[in-house]
């Protein structure tokens, strides 16, 4: 076998060494009646042309070839070929979690790196090493906010991701946390008055995400107001980074669960992704997940190091902040070195062409008769129509030519039956809009 | 320096500052296309979500500098790719690049969770193969693929658990946990409501029957039990173990973490386990990535089936697969989207790669464990004597004398040119050095292995100083981590003058 770097001759030789006749004494400690008598029933084994092979042939077999208006907490953006260059570098792709600092540091710095692009996107004091992805950051912030508070109700807007809010109430039933929901206003955003109401002393978290899942921007100030005035504290969960190169960081919030696939990772059918975490300073020692700090060696010179690690359940087992040990290290990396090639204005650019071409987009549908507008509230690269007929019905016409439609909200909001999530970044041409919105018009106008 | 530090040379790396240090505005490392749109006044469209002139503080530079930039901070790095990483627990084995290659191939990576299932079938098709190949290997019923590491896959494990003990009409309150064990059971298990009661292993390192058979009670919901042990020993008496939770109604859990020492060789399902989670960025060599990704997927028995998370994979007539998200009695989500589906990607470019083969790779894990256990068996202290299975646990005991302790040995390590071992785990050894090598070192590399080891054995005697100052040859010497807890500097910050001490 191409891995194995070991001839037969060596085998015995090392067999020899050990003192045993066979590798089969070498499993002596299992009984013998649980010792498998033939080999496993496995597909293979395959050459690497023969591996490749069979993965083209699944790819061929999925959407090659169409054009997609979908977002609704993964999407599409350009990154440069710079991003996956660093990436399978093997000292990065093949080394593990950073606990021997001192050949380490590349990891470690570039950690301290990603902490800082967090930082400063969110306008929050401080950030970890990353979670497993937004909807589990999301649930850790609530835990954290629960730990910080002492309080066991959760307030979460229905305008956050529906499977946010399925992740949270699995770790929320066995916690003792009660979630409930906050409905949303006519423009799209948190209802504040039911908010105000159903806040009394007793809440640890409000969750908002902004944009939210209909891509409505929320005003954080007034929330973070109405939770604090009640001590509660204000969790945001950001599921499209690349708003924030033009919005306004959530600097209000007090936690803020951001997912970083939208800074260079492929949507690869869901993950890996990477969960951040950033929060004010003084909330540090609850956070969950690994943290980089600097320090100095033993001459003086600059180093980092893992650290603040008694909040980490390998050293405080049942006592720990969260279980989580293996995190998203490399996707980490991916949105640090994806960031840094953006930079400051490449990301305001990206960030603007999201802006027009999403604005673009609702004006040529709105040319459509009976297409409307649902929300009031301004939006980034998302926004919602209401259609005069099912979404999926113009959806299944819309795959005849070869366009992957929006994101039909009626499967996640009973009450929004013909209303579609549309999401155009800058990677969508304008013909590409133009064709869409061309498709959409002759499905309204087929006879029923 | 050396004559005994065979396996490397010095030589320079470069000297690299934080990216903010490098800023200069004005520069640009990538350019959009052209807007083809009208371009929209942001601050018009936005109105008091505006943010002005971009984000404060991120990095402008060029794309060599950007290149060179992480190129220079990765050479700082060990990795697999450079040699032995012998990380016990952590099966640091070779990440195969043809898996990288086809993670990334376009109909896999591009793809969309919420896209049509019609337009899925391929990324379908790959699950439900991957699914097969692990329900073969571990002998389980059925299994889900969407937790994103071992500790979320010991969750959604104890879940099903809390699940089936609910439907029964009471949860039960207590979890067994095992004193060798990962730190994450004991905090899983808190997550999942559970209390946490230890069980103290034998001299021999093994679970003591009688003395569980006392503390399995009508409370306890399940026994966590990682098998082989974090001591690199085979629990032989797991069926009986089991047989002893049945009787009481409770289930016994496997932390699949070691399973790289039992692949093709047994399978968890035939020993009496009710559900487990494998790492496969451990077993199945999707890379570690500096911390991850990886995948924590949950094999489970007929009983625990009908609380999977959600969505399960399904064949419907013609052999069309499809998502169900409607189960009534399941445990619900435990991440939003289907599962790292790169990773799971790249664990059946894996399997597939080996096919039955996959024994003989565990095979050769157990012989280096053996190998290295007997050439330095009384250069360092064996605790627990019991047969090594894919890693061997000795203590700093005989070197102790010396005042070196293991973290001594293990920074010598490097200057050897190696990873060090898993230091001061498992707990219940005092001073542990655990060694896993995996079978993906020669015997070229072990032997180099073992002559470190007993070239640092012998220095501990010699010249205790040069261990315990070690390492000698890092860009950094031992970091100051007291220093670093006591005032955490967790991000950088502009501070006026240019970078410090030109690092």
């Amino acid at each position: 076998m191409r891995y194995l770097p070991k001839s037969p001759a060596e085998r015995q030789e090392m067999l020899a060494a050990i003192g045993v006749q066979s590798v089969e004494e070498l499993f002596s400690s299992i009984p013998e009646a649980y010792r498998l008598k033939k080999p496993l029933n496995l597909p293979g084994p395959l050459s690497e042309p023969e591996v490749i092979a069979y993965f083209r042939a699944r790819a061929a077999e999925n959407s090659v070839g169409y054009t997609s208006f979908l977002g609704a907490g993964v999407y599409n953006h350009l990154s440069s070929v710079i991003t996956d260059t660093v990436l399978q570098r093997g000292e990065f792709l093949t080394s593990y979690t950073p606990y021997q600092a001192e050949i380490s540091q590349g990891t470690l710095q570039a950690i301290f790196e990603f902490q800082t692009l967090m930082c400063q996107l969110t306008g929050q004091e401080v950030a970890n090493a990353s979670m497993y992805d937004g909807s589990t950051a999301t649930t850790e912030a609530v835990l954290m906010a629960e730990r910080l508070t002492g309080k066991r109700r959760v307030l979460v807007a229905r305008s956050l991701h529906p499977e946010y809010r399925e992740v949270l109430k699995t770790y929320a039933k066995n916690s003792g946390l009660s979630v409930e929901e906050i409905a949303y206003t006519a423009a799209g955003t948190v209802d504040a008055k039911g908010l105000q109401s159903a806040l009394r002393g007793d809440v640890c978290a409000v969750v908002v995400q902004s944009p939210n899942f209909f891509g409505a921007m929320e005003s954080l100030g007034p929330l973070a107001e109405a939770a604090h005035t009640s001590g509660a504290l204000l969790v945001t969960a950001i599921t499209e980074g690349v708003s924030l190169g033009v919005m306004k960081p959530p600097a209000e919030a007090d936690i803020v669960a951001m997912e970083a696939q939208s800074f260079g990772l492929a949507p690869s059918y869901g993950g890996p992704f990477a969960g951040v975490i950033a929060a004010k300073e003084k909330f540090v020692r609850q956070m969950p997940g690994r943290l980089a700090g600097q320090t100095v060696d033993l001459d003086g010179r600059r180093g980092f190091v893992l650290t603040l690690a008694t909040r980490e359940q390998h050293i405080r087992r049942e006592k720990a902040t969260s279980n989580i040990c293996t995190n998203q290290a490399l996707c980490a990396l991916a949105a640090t070195v994806h960031l840094t090639l953006l930079g400051k204005e490449g990301l305001r650019e990206m960030a603007e062409q999201n802006l027009a071409k999403a604005q673009f987009a609702l004006k040529e549908l709105q040319t459509i008769p009976g297409v409307k507008r649902t929300f009031a509230a301004p939006f980034f690269d998302e926004f919602v129509v209401e259609l005069p007929r099912s979404v999926k019905m113009v959806n299944a016409e819309l795959l005849k030519e070869k366009i992957i439609g929006p994101f039909v909200l009626g499967s996640a909001y009973p009450e929004l039956t013909k209303h579609a999530l549309v999401c155009v970044t800058e990677t969508t041409t304008r013909a590409e809009i133009e064709r869409m919105v061309a498709a959409v018009k002759r499905a309204l106008e087929q006879p029923l | 320096m050396n004559d005994n530090i065979k396996k490397v040379l010095r030589h320079p790396t470069q000297s690299e500052g934080l990216i903010f240090e490098k800023s200069s505005p004005g520069k640009r490392a990538f350019d959009l296309p052209p807007l083809d749109v009208p371009a929209v006044d942001a601050a018009k469209a936005l109105g008091e979500f505006h943010r002005r002139g971009g984000v404060e503080g991120f990095p402008e530079v060029s794309e060599i500098e950007v290149l060179r930039h992480f190129t220079r901070l990765s050479t700082w790095n060990y990795a697999i790719d450079l040699g032995m990483y012998p990380l016990g627990s952590c099966t640091m084995k070779y990440n195969p690049r043809v898996n990288e290659f086809v993670a990334r191939l376009a109909g896999l990576a591009t793809e969309h969770p919420y896209q049509p299932q019609e337009l899925s079938q391929g990324c379908l098709k790959i699950l439900q193969l991957l699914e097969k190949c692990l329900l073969e290997i571990t002998g389980m019923d059925a299994v889900t693929l969407q937790p994103a590491a071992g500790a979320q896959g010991e969750l959604t494990g104890i879940l099903l658990i809390r699940a089936h003990h609910e439907k029964l009409g009471n949860p039960r309150k207590t979890v067994l946990i095992p004193d060798s064990a990962h730190g994450t059971n004991p905090a899983t298990a808190i997550i999942a409501g559970y209390q946490v009661q230890n069980i103290k292993s034998s001299d021999e390192g093994q679970i003591d029957i009688a003395h569980l058979e006392e503390q399995v009670t009508g409370d306890v919901a399940a026994l966590m039990l990682t098998n082989p042990s974090t001591l690199g020993i085979f629990e032989q008496r797991i069926a009986e173990i089991a047989n002893v939770l049945h009787a009481k109604g409770a289930l016994l859990y496997m932390d699949g973490a070691n399973m790289n020492a039992l692949t093709g060789v047994t399978r968890p399902g035939d020993l009496g386990v009710d559900v487990m989670h494998l790492n496969l960025h451990k077993t199945f060599s999707t890379p570690h990535g500096g911390g991850g990704p990886g995948a924590g997927p949950v094999a489970t028995k007929k009983i625990l089936e009908p609380y999977l998370p959600v969505p399960v994979l399904v064949e419907k007539e013609g052999g069309r697969l499809a998502l169900d998200y409607h189960r009534k009695e399941s445990i619900g989500r435990v991440r939003a989207f289907g599962g790292n589906f790169g990773v799971l990607v790249r664990a059946l470019a894996y399997i597939l790669a080996y096919g039955p083969g996959v024994r003989q790779a565990t095979e050769d894990a157990v012989l280096n464990a053996n190998y290295i256990r007997k050439h330095l068996e009384g250069v360092f202290d064996l605790p627990y004597t019991r047969p090594s299975m894919h890693e061997v646990v000795f203590s700093d005991a005989l070197q102790k004398k010396h005042g070196v302790n293991t973290m001594d040995i293990a920074k010598r390590l490097i200057d050897y040119g190696f990873h060090p071992y898993t230091t001061a785990f498992p707990l219940i050894v005092p001073g542990a050095l655990m060694i896993e090598p995996t079978e993906s070192e020669s015997k070229e590399e072990c032997d180099l292995f073992i002559d470190a080891m007993k070239s640092i054995a012998r220095e501990a005697e010699s010249n205790p100083e040069v261990v315990k100052t070690a390492p000698h040859t890092t860009r950094v010497r031992r970091l100051d981590e007291v220093g670093a807890a006591r005032k955490p500097v967790l991000r950088w910050k502009p501070s006026g003058k240019k970078s410090e001490a030109g690092d």
